[in-house]
């Protein structure tokens, strides 16, 4: 076991800016009911992937030329645009922000402190991981249609197949490769 | 009004959608990636309470909508390959980033400066992918390819079972849980 001091579980407290966290339950209710209204009126269930993908597609362009991107057969069918999906993740950037603005809680944060205790305090060594990490989560989503919430939240509340498979297996895998990472003995600082 | 919307009177609208779903990630704190490590490491369950309640509130919702004609299902189709490779190699990379999609792009929102870096890796990830979906999509997609299935399709349970089971199973193993820890 680490000998660290693990960071206090707080019981749920309060929902207002005041509070360090909300209660988890009411802001899952809160997604929750934000699931209805963008099935009733989007028609386009909670999801990240599905539109970073095709933002990805204006990324790639000063990398392969714009030829190569819109000549692609994925970004044929994903096509990079300024729609309701990538305005999605403008706004989602904007909400967080300001939540954490108004709750004081806006801070920079280079290397985490559990990825500290563990892996020491190189920027260096944390942006390579979290820039290869995102990058294999990133491949794992878009090769299994969905991500923690297109299929996570959005799908496994329809019931769907697809997404109960994915979202068992990915948090097996996950609580497997995070525990053998951040709970072994040798912690170096 | 006809619903859904469509076209320009939609975009405004993920503007304020995306922004309710950022506020309430953060104020959930699963925009800390302290908090998502903690559940990989089972110490701290609140994605686990997060997505659970999501699921329930939404999945009751969207079910009464949809019986009412309201809402459309979007099933994605069970590749069942290309579904599992895909949660193990998702499984691999947010061990590693700390961050799911969602919370690592609302992370950035609250100055996490690793999830700026890991954004730009996913751009990578997809481009990866849009440039080998040729052979995927050739070699992987079809296999083991069982279509939009849903889970009361597959035992003939209806739908309200499933999700009365999914709370009690749930809620169940959250409240254990958390009873072990003040222990």
């Amino acid at each position: 076991m680490s000998t660290s001091v693990e960071p206090r579980i707080d019981a749920p407290v309060g929902l207002g800016c005041n509070a360090s966290k909300a209660s988890p339950y009411l802001m899952g209710a809160g997604i929750g009911v934000l699931s209805w209204v963008v099935f009733a009126i989007a028609d386009d269930p909670l999801g990240i992937t599905t539109a970073l993908s095709a933002v990805a597609g204006f990324a790639a362009i000063p990398f392969v030329g714009a030829d190569a991107v819109w000549h692609n057969s994925y970004w044929a069918q994903n096509v990079p645009s300024l729609s309701y999906g990538s305005l999605f993740l403008v706004g989602l950037i904007l909400g967080a922000c300001s939540a954490a603005l108004a709750s004081r809680q806006f801070h920079f944060e280079m290397v985490p402190a559990t990825w500290r205790r563990r892996f020491g305090p190189s920027a260096v060594r944390r942006f390579i991981a979290a820039f290869g990490g995102g990058a294999i989560e990133m491949y794992g989503a878009r090769l299994a249609g969905g991500c923690a919430s297109g299929h996570g939240i959005s799908g496994t509340l329809q019931l769907a197949l697809s997404s109960w498979i994915f979202t068992i297996l990915m948090f097996a895998t996950a609580i497997l490769v995070g525990s053998y990472l951040f709970n072994g003995n040798g912690s170096r600082k | 009004m006809n619903l859904p919307l469509t076209g320009p009177a939609l975009l405004p609208l993920g503007i304020v959608f995306g922004f309710a779903f950022g506020w309430l990630l953060q104020r959930a704190r699963l925009t800390d990636t302290e908090v998502i490590i903690g559940q990989l490491q089972l110490r701290d369950c609140t994605l686990f309470k997060v997505m659970l309640t999501a699921i329930l509130v939404g999945g009751i919702g969207v079910f009464v909508l949809h019986s009412g004609g309201l809402a459309a299902y979007h099933i994605k189709p069970a590749n069942l390959l290309a579904v599992a490779l895909g949660a193990i190699l998702f499984g691999i990379g947010m061990a590693i980033y700390g961050y799911c999609p969602g919370t690592a792009l609302a992370a950035c929102g609250t100055g996490s400066l690793h999830a700026l870096v890991g954004v730009f890796g996913m751009l990578a990830g997809a481009a990866a992918f849009a440039f080998s979906f040729d052979w995927i999509k050739a070699e992987v997609l079809p296999v083991g390819a069982l279509g939009a299935l849903r889970l009361p399709d597959l035992a003939g349970i209806p739908d309200l079972e499933w999700l009365a089971a999914l709370f009690a199973v749930g809620f169940g193993a959250l409240i254990i849980s958390d009873r072990r820890k003040r222990l």
